[in-house]
């Protein structure tokens, strides 16, 4: 008897930590941004690109339409792909594309610009990487849409014709 | 004139290494804790990615500020969820981690108790 008790109850625990182990083996360990988070846009100050003016968030976010903060580099080779998808959004009415220049050389950011357009309305410099701290991200390219000083869809990685659709529907 | 000399040396020797030598130790303490998220199995501290340097500049930043060590944690919490932390903190995917032990010793206590001193007597 004693022994049919240890024995069932061996395998039982065996079974519950098989289990566990097994369910442990399928989340990711990779970290996976959350992409789908509403919340309010950080307080932040930072300088306009190739000027020493300072404006702080409140001042850049301060309408009621559509924002778009993209953070680029000219190091980064997503950027170049998705760029042409920002220029194709730079005329829409009630959205207004910001840049975010992340740890960037000045002339080799200059020299993207002249070469491939600007889609932005303003660009930020973000010269050690606080500022994209600050939003959360955690590489480059990556795009936030924000209306009423809130985050409302967030893109880790290269824009495409998919988010431009989906970005399209949100400022209608 | 010579003595004093003598004492500007000593001061300067023995005043501000002290103060920069602590604010050494909790930077590398702050950043030793903290997940490199685009580095796996490295800390901030062990990574030299564009990531993990900004974050270390960000935690000079917020201690020269009078930030708290913990306050850093909450705050980069907040920025990318409990994951950066190494030390993860009580809550409910985490109970069953933290209390595990403890159950396992309670038990192993109580057979230990079972078999041994209850027997003898």
């Amino acid at each position: 008897m004693k022994t049919k008790i240890f024995f069932s109850v061996a395998i039982i625990s065996s079974l519950i930590i098989f289990f566990v182990l097994f369910k442990g083996l399928q989340n990711t360990n990779i970290y996976t941004p959350q992409v789908d988070v509403k919340k309010d846009i950080p307080y932040f100050e930072a300088k306009i690109f190739d000027s020493d003016i300072v404006k702080n968030s409140n001042e850049i976010f301060q309408k009621e339409n559509f924002y778009l903060l993209n953070i680029w580099s000219s190091w980064c080779a997503p950027c170049r792909y998705e760029h042409p998808i920002l220029l194709k959004l730079k005329d829409q009415v009630n959205l207004e594309i910001i840049g975010l220049n992340y740890k960037d050389n000045i002339i080799n950011a200059k020299k993207f610009l002249k070469e491939l357009n600007s889609p932005y309305r303003l660009i930020l410099s973000d010269e050690n990487g606080i500022i994209a701290i600050e939003w959360g991200a955690y590489g480059v390219p990556e795009t936030f849409l924000i209306h009423n000083k809130r985050i409302i869809k967030r893109y880790v990685g290269p824009l495409n014709m998919n988010s431009i659709i989906e970005i399209k529907k949100f400022i209608e | 004139m010579k003595y004093l000399k003598y004492i500007l040396i000593f001061l300067f020797l023995f005043d501000l290494n002290l103060l920069s030598a602590n604010e050494n130790n909790s930077h590398s303490k702050i950043t030793k804790n903290l997940r490199c998220l685009i580095c796996q199995g490295q800390s901030i501290h062990d990574s030299d990615s564009e990531f993990a340097n900004s974050i270390k500049i960000l935690v000079s930043k917020k201690l020269n500020d009078g930030f708290s060590e913990d306050q850093i944690y909450i705050f980069l919490k907040e920025k990318y969820g409990e994951w950066i932390l190494y030390d993860p903190g009580y809550n409910k995917n985490t109970y069953f981690l933290w209390l595990l032990p403890l159950l396992m010793f309670i038990i192993g206590g109580a057979i230990i108790l079972k078999r041994f001193i209850i027997k003898k007597n």
